[in-house]
């Protein structure tokens, strides 16, 4: 799904956060990338996202070279994503409207994509129906969250990328959110990326977690992880295991 | 504000201006009565007529402010090139009282609706301008990317981004400065016309000593500010609705 040959890449004139790192994932799968601010986890986002061009290496995603963002990756981010103006039900309809504005030409909407507008069955998975009318400044961030998660998966992508996305929300909230996503990757068969920087956000998120370290990063370091679904793994003594694991590289690092 | 309130207050003063009226009894004054009376009678001759060559003057203007300086803010809280080549201008033109090019205007384009419109398009242009281009520049970037990873380009991100950013500037704008765009528009209309509030409240008040016929000018004046203001109201209200939850 994911494959990164020989990736590099810097900002400016510094050390490259990426050289000549090559790294896939497979469809399906779900990756947490996990490292201390500064690591290049953001930036290998943006560059999955499209957003950003690498300085060489190539990048592709459904065999696909990719030059610019593709529609159907669906990225969520921390805070701020969501438009002010507009009401739950109107941003999670956004993605949606840009597609119907430009039609299936391919590059911000999918070939053969048919044009709508419904967004109800996403509302009512999510538990956004009573707020559906209602503007983001009267949300709680788990909710606004899921506005969010809605408005993407409204465009049923096949590649989820999500930055940071639950750093903002008290522990109970973060941790439905958590499930929540577990469940609807478990669902939609969709390929996972999570960037964090939370050891236990990785270790819940990510069947396979990628460690990245201080720049510049030349392998990946793959840490498996594949009994996220198991019922109550959170509380079970591999993960508390894997944590303290990752805390270890995480310091030696 | 409660509607109750805004009458009581709108009393208070006539109810004032009655007490200072009957205290000072001179015909410079003519009490809420009398004017009241003069307002209903002159309604009847060229009030109505006045007042609309006035409120054409202003809207016309506004209209054109907005078409001209939304989409330059817009441009310029895009780009930052583009605000760096034009702010020091923008820098220098935004303070000056736009009223004193009244006299240059009437000079350049001499009588009738064109100069009246320009000088009050001048004052709400600047107004807008600015208040656009920092609303626009504003923008989270956040926003802005998360809005392009739905797949949104230049003309989505303007259409469902920047343009519905825009409005609350632009609103802002209207509510700042419609009290000086009307002030302006009785400068303006002291000279070269024979239409529009302020032409006629200066005839009423100077030429023929009509005094109540001048108060009724006065109030229809101050009524079209506020019908204005109220206007931009109700706008807001029905634009923005998002401002006013919590």
């Amino acid at each position: 799904m994911i494959e990164l040959e020989r990736l590099t890449f810097g900002y400016g004139r510094g050390t490259s956060v990426f050289q000549d790192f090559t790294w896939q994932a497979a469809r399906g799968e779900a990756w947490a990338v996990l490292g201390p601010s500064g690591c290049g986890k953001s930036t290998l986002l943006n560059i999955l996202a499209g957003l950003v061009q690498p300085t060489s290496g190539s990048v592709r995603i459904d065999d696909q070279l990719l030059t610019r963002p593709r529609p159907q990756t669906g990225l969520v981010i921390q805070d701020y994503g969501l438009l002010p103006w507009a009401t739950v039900r109107e941003n999670a309809r956004l993605g949606l409207r840009v597609r119907n504005y430009y039609g299936p030409d391919g590059i911000h909407a999918p070939n053969g994509y048919i044009r709508g507008l419904d967004v109800e069955p996403w509302l009512e998975r999510l538990g956004l129906l009573p707020q559906a009318a209602q503007f983001p400044g009267q949300l709680s961030g788990g909710q606004r969250q899921r506005t969010a998660i809605a408005r993407t998966l409204a465009l049923q992508p096949d590649l989820l990328l999500m930055d940071e996305p639950f750093s903002s929300l008290d522990a109970p909230t973060r941790e439905s959110l958590q499930r929540l996503v577990l469940e609807l990757w478990h669902e939609t068969g969709l390929t996972l990326v999570t960037v964090t920087h939370a050891i236990e956000e990785a270790a819940v998120l990510g069947q396979r977690i990628l460690l990245l370290n201080l720049p510049p990063n030349t392998q990946p370091l793959i840490i498996e992880n594949p009994n996220i679904l198991q019922p109550g793994y959170r509380e079970s003594d591999e993960y508390v295991a894997l944590c303290r694991g990752l805390r270890a590289r995480m310091e030696t690092a | 504000m409660k509607r109750r309130d805004l009458l009581l207050a709108t009393l208070a003063l006539i109810v004032l201006w009655q007490i200072v009226a009957m205290l000072v009894h001179q015909p410079i004054l003519p009490t809420p009565i009398a004017v009241a009376g003069a307002f209903v009678k002159e309604l009847g001759r060229d009030l109505v007529g006045h007042f609309l060559a006035s409120l054409w003057r202003v809207i016309a203007s506004t209209l054109l402010a907005i078409l001209l300086a939304a989409p330059a803010g817009l441009a310029l809280g895009q780009s930052k090139r583009a605000n760096d080549f034009f702010a020091p201008l923008i820098y220098i033109l935004y303070p000056i009282p736009k009223v004193v090019f009244v006299p240059i205007v009437l000079l350049f384009l001499g009588i009738g609706d064109l100069p009246k419109i320009v000088i009050i398009f001048l004052i709400l242009f600047f107004q807008i301008l600015v208040l656009v281009r920092d609303q626009a520049a504003s923008l989270r970037p956040e926003l802005i990317r998360s809005v392009r990873s739905l797949g949104a380009g230049r003309i989505a991100l303007f259409r469902y981004v920047y343009l519905p950013a825009s409005i609350p500037g632009i609103l802002t704008a209207l509510r700042q400065s419609v009290g000086t765009a009307v002030a302006v528009l009785y400068i303006a209309e002291l000279f070269a016309t024979q239409k529009g509030l302020g032409y006629y409240i200066y005839l009423n008040g100077n030429t023929l000593f009509n005094y109540p016929a001048m108060y009724a000018g006065v109030v229809a004046m101050s009524l079209l500010g506020l019908g204005l203001y109220f206007a931009v109201d109700w706008l807001e209200r029905k634009l923005c609705p998002w401002l006013y939850v919590n």
